[in-house]
């Protein structure tokens, strides 16, 4: 069997918020919630990243986050999925023309699904789950 | 080359790990049916080490490289051992040996002294602290966990052999052992590491505790030696109290296990010493007192 069907069949979640609005981070916990249960699909959230092999990017990335993110990049094991999600994190959203010099997460680590909406829906984070299973298994 | 076939295939690694991972689907899928949730496949513990198993292991900068990379095997390795002394006595009753029950008590205690040592080894402030955590842990249980086994010892005559214990009518039908028992649910609980005893790996605390720093493989033997202790220990206890085993005793402990932990919030360290030292302890004295006056 292909290593990334596996990995597809069990995500590990990690959640980086950079100075999000908190909008973002309260729906990531609404789809593990009885209504969309992603445990359904073996994603789970974990606290390290050495355990994780998907990061969920939320919030406006600014400069003094980036350093971090790369570096937890860097650390974690791979392979990695990189997930944007919300607008502010896959395009800078509303805070595009703040003065904290906001940079999208594309710009500093290679995304490979991105979640729109400001705050995404479940749904819509469902939909992103299912984007990465599918681009992991090399389906699109 | 019969003792390798024990330790590798049945009862040893295979067998143990088999059961383990059905009973880690159990916890899962029982513990979503209590939150209303549907729960994972059946196969999930399963994709899980396969995965970990494909992955990059990362090793600190400064970790010690030895203790770091030899402990998770040293904690699947010992975990194994007991499960193949327990289920030999269950199994073989002629290829096991007299006095397995306390080989058995002391290799349980292998398990939280390699986690201990893997968190003190792995560089990270938040490992350190699951370290420490750990061995007050095991202070607080380790006491009462005696105490039953002495009960009994006491209750069966001087036995310490597995299989003569489990021949001899069910320590559970008599006031001490009864308390014993009950004790034991208590030490099974915080020995697997699960609510209200996880303080030693906190999710919400400390993130992982001692696990932290472990990625792919290495933290692939932890989950497998977590795997058989789960299949092994409500095996052991239900071996020496409940007069031996079968699938509904086995379940039955499991579901008490699972109910517990979603019942329950997590204790603070303080808490758990507390618990253990003077409500447990004195409690597992009078069940040793019973049992000496014969009760
Ligand atoms: S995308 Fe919207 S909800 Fe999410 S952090 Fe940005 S502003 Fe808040």
């Amino acid at each position: 069997m292909n290593k990334l069907k596996i990995l597809s069949k069990s995500i590990w979640v990690f959640h980086f918020a950079s100075a999000a609005c908190n909008n973002c981070d309260i729906e990531i916990l609404d789809v593990l919630t009885p209504r969309f249960d992603v445990e359904r699909f073996g994603v789970k959230l974990v606290g390290s990243i050495k355990h994780a092999d998907a990061m969920l990017v939320s919030g406006m990335m600014n400069r003094k986050g980036a350093e971090f993110l790369k570096d937890l990049y860097d650390q974690a094991p791979k392979p990695l999925a990189v997930i944007a999600f919300g607008s502010c994190a896959s395009s800078m959203g509303m805070f595009k023309v703040s003065y904290n010099r906001v940079i999208p997460v594309d710009e500093i680590i290679p995304v490979t699904a991105y979640i729109p909406g400001c705050p995404p829906r479940p749904e819509a984070i469902i939909d992103g789950v299912v984007k990465v299973v599918k681009k992991l298994r090399g389906e699109i | 080359m019969k003792t390798i076939f024990y330790f590798l295939v049945f009862p040893g690694f295979l067998f143990a790990l088999i059961v383990g991972m059905v009973a880690s689907y159990i916890e899962r899928k029982v513990t979503a049916r209590v939150q209303w949730r549907v729960g994972p496949p059946i196969l999930q513990p399963w994709y899980d080490l396969l995965k970990l198993f494909t992955k990059e292991s990362v090793v600190p900068e400064n970790a010690h490289l030895l203790t770091f990379l030899a402990t998770p095997v040293l904690f699947m390795v010992s975990a194994t051992l007991v499960a193949m002394y327990a289920g030999m006595a269950f199994f073989f009753p002629d290829a096991a040996f007299q006095g397995d029950l306390i080989v058995i008590v002391y290799l349980l205690t292998i398990p939280p002294i390699c986690l201990i040592l893997a968190g003190a080894a792995s560089a990270n402030p938040l490992a350190s602290l699951g370290a420490s955590r750990e061995i007050k842990l095991v202070l607080s249980y380790e006491l009462v966990f005696w105490m039953t086994i002495a009960v009994i010892w006491v209750k069966t005559g001087g036995e310490l052999s597995l299989v003569n214990i489990m021949n001899k009518p069910p320590v559970m039908y008599s006031y001490s052992g009864g308390i014993a028992s009950v004790l034991a649910l208590f030490v099974m609980q915080a020995k697997l590491g699960r609510v209200p005893f996880d303080i030693a790996e906190a999710e919400t605390e400390i993130m992982a505790g001692a696990y932290i720093e472990y990625s792919g493989p290495l933290l692939g033997f932890f989950k497998m030696g977590q795997y058989i202790l789960l299949a092994t220990l409500p095996f052991f206890i239900s071996s020496i109290f409940w007069g031996g085993v079968n699938v509904f005793k086995y379940v039955a402990l499991l579901v008490i296990v699972i109910l517990v932990e979603n019942t329950n919030p997590r204790l603070k360290v303080k808490q758990c010493l507390k618990l253990f030292w003077f409500i447990l302890f004195p409690l597992s004295l009078v069940a040793l007192i019973l049992a000496v006056v014969g009760l």
